[in-house]
């Protein structure tokens, strides 16, 4: 399982009811399950990913986070988790409302665009930068939202969100990933 | 009812409320059972069947010797596991394979009910197949499954016994029966009674069968129960067995004479009369009504665990109004799966081999049945 889901599964607590959006084939909700919470579910668009989501016996719900969180009644879950796909929404500000409606936290990842390997990237090749994270060219890359760690928590304070974070200018130029909890 | 002197029933004594207002009492409700009930009396499943359905879902039917028409799902090994699970399906009130249905001695006249019989809902289906809950003394489901009507009666079901079943599969169904689908029933059922046989329901007295009639339905429906892109796959513009049109009204075009087939094998097995009524049972079906429109309220005092199933290329029950009922679900906290499954075979996916449905259903039932155990 990747580090990052790990670092994400820390963060929640015991029995709490939990929901993944985006959760992917499934592989975070499933160490969540056998470890912390059995009281988690998932949003997914892919079906290849819901298929294999059922067959991990997950309790995957097919839909669509931009359209479908507005079911959910306000603070139905204690934690909200979005791993790395705020950046690919058409419209990440009404997701981030969405999460922080239906979840008491919300637990949210984001590639960092201020990483100072992306800053050399593009500082020295003059491209658009390429790496582990971010592994698509800019024609063929589902972000639309790109932003840094800097970015995200100046939105928060703007929004009112709180957002736990430590050392701001050292993650945004050392963390390739950024991982939060925030409350409104 | 001689023809059914050897199949499973109880004699239901308890009175019923009718929908419509009468009550019966003492009537039959025809049953099969697949695999063995456990120790603790948990391991029991009830499925419900569509339309034309019965209680012969595995196996071969002992009346009409052909296949159980969910032999696909159902069976040792299969998505619903024989060898595990104790599955009772039973045939609906209003049926024709044994149940309290139109064809009965209405013991008044001495003569069948006709159309005479009361109009029944899928609530008091669902109402007269709990009894059988009583009779096999089980405290509780660990799940009710069903496609089409089966699905509106997995709904209702769970709305009626809020905790009688531990967890629910409803397949390619609705909360509330479409306008398009009261359309289309009322087409089959015009079909039945424009046929000069139909005799007002009073047939079976006179010796008569609106075959024609109901054949003619059976070939409507059996087209919604498709896709275009599966029709046009299987059948394209190909002729049935000629190398060219006969500029008659033959059945030029294997599309055509696979549909009148359909439909001559239809009236063999099935009654006009229960097919106008449960027809009927399925306009009438809207689980909102009671609730004033608000579907949440159908299953608030319910714990059960729901998964819905729905199909891409089903415009019967389309998705859409399967996904209105998960939304019910989780607006008000329920525990609640869904999964679109891609298939061109239409309506009639759920009871064909189609393998993402048949492991959804699998899956879904294996992981919640551990964590009884």
């Amino acid at each position: 399982m990747k580090k990052e889901f790990y670092n994400i599964a820390k963060l929640v607590t015991q029995n709490s009811k939990i929901l993944d959006v985006g959760c992917g084939n499934g592989e975070l909700m499933k160490y969540i399950t056998e470890n912390i919470s059995k009281d988690i579910r998932g949003i997914e668009l892919s079906k290849s990913n819901v298929q294999k989501c059922v067959e991990k016996g997950l309790t995957v719900i097919e839909g669509n986070a931009e359209k479908d969180l507005k079911q959910f009644p306000d603070g139905s879950f204690d934690f909200v988790i979005l791993s790395q796909t705020l950046q690919a929404f058409l419209d990440p500000e009404n997701v981030l409302n969405e999460l922080l409606r239906i979840g008491k936290k919300a637990i949210v990842s984001i590639p960092n665009f201020g990483h100072w390997k992306v800053r050399l990237h593009l500082l020295l090749k003059g491209t658009m930068p390429v790496t582990e994270n971010l592994p698509n060219e800019w024609y063929n890359t589902p972000n639309l939202h790109m932003c840094t760690i800097k970015d995200f928590e100046n939105y928060c304070k703007k929004r009112d969100i709180k957002i736990n974070l430590k050392n701001l200018m050292f993650q945004n130029f050392f963390s390739e990933l950024g991982i939060f909890i925030l409350e409104k | 009812m001689n023809k059914f002197k050897d199949i499973k029933k109880i004699i239901v004594e308890k009175p019923l409320k009718l929908d419509c207002g009468q009550t019966i009492k003492n009537y039959p409700l025809a049953y099969e059972t697949y695999g063995k009930l456990n120790g603790d009396r948990s391991n029991a499943i009830m499925i419900f069947h569509a339309l034309t359905g019965d209680q012969f879902a595995s196996g071969i039917n002992p009346i009409t010797k052909k296949d159980g028409w969910w032999n696909y799902a159902l069976g040792p090994g299969k998505a619903i596991d024989t060898d595990k699970y104790f599955v009772i399906a039973s045939n609906v009130i209003g049926g024709c394979m044994g149940s309290f249905g139109p064809s009965d001695i209405n013991p008044e006249t001495k003569k069948p009910y006709g159309t005479n019989f009361p109009v029944i809902t899928i609530n008091d289906m669902v109402n007269a197949q709990y009894n059988l809950l009583d009779y096999f003394k089980i405290e509780k489901l660990f799940s009710v499954i069903g496609g089409s009507m089966g699905g509106m009666q997995v709904l209702q079901f769970v709305s009626n016994f809020p905790n009688k079943s531990l967890t629910a599969i409803p397949i390619a169904c609705t909360a509330s029966h479409s306008a398009q689908n009261i359309a289309l029933n009322e087409l089959g059922r015009q079909s039945i009674m424009a046929d000069r046989n139909w005799q007002d329901g009073f047939y079976e007295e006179q010796n008569k069968q609106p075959d024609k009639g109901l054949a003619v339905a059976r070939m409507a429906a059996h087209i919604t129960y498709l896709s275009k892109a599966g029709l046009q796959e299987k059948f394209g513009r190909k002729l049935q067995e000629r190398d060219d049109l006969k500029f008659s009204f033959d059945a030029d075009f294997q599309i055509e004479s696979y549909l009148r087939y359909q439909g001559s094998v239809f009236v063999d097995r099935f009654d006009a009369n229960s097919y106008l009524y449960i027809t009927r049972a399925m306009d009438y079906f809207d689980l909102t009504k009671k609730f004033g429109g608000n579907l949440s309220k159908a299953f608030e005092k319910s714990n059960t665990k729901f998964f819905i199933i729905s199909f891409t290329s089903d415009w019967l029950y389309p998705t859409s109004e399967n996904r209105d009922i998960v939304i019910a679900l989780n607006a008000i906290g329920k525990n609640v799966g869904f999964v679109e499954i891609s298939s061109d075979k239409g309506h009639d996916s759920f009871l064909l081999d189609v393998p993402d449905f048949l492991n959804t259903v699998k899956y879904f039932l294996n992981t919640s049945y551990k964590e009884i155990k």
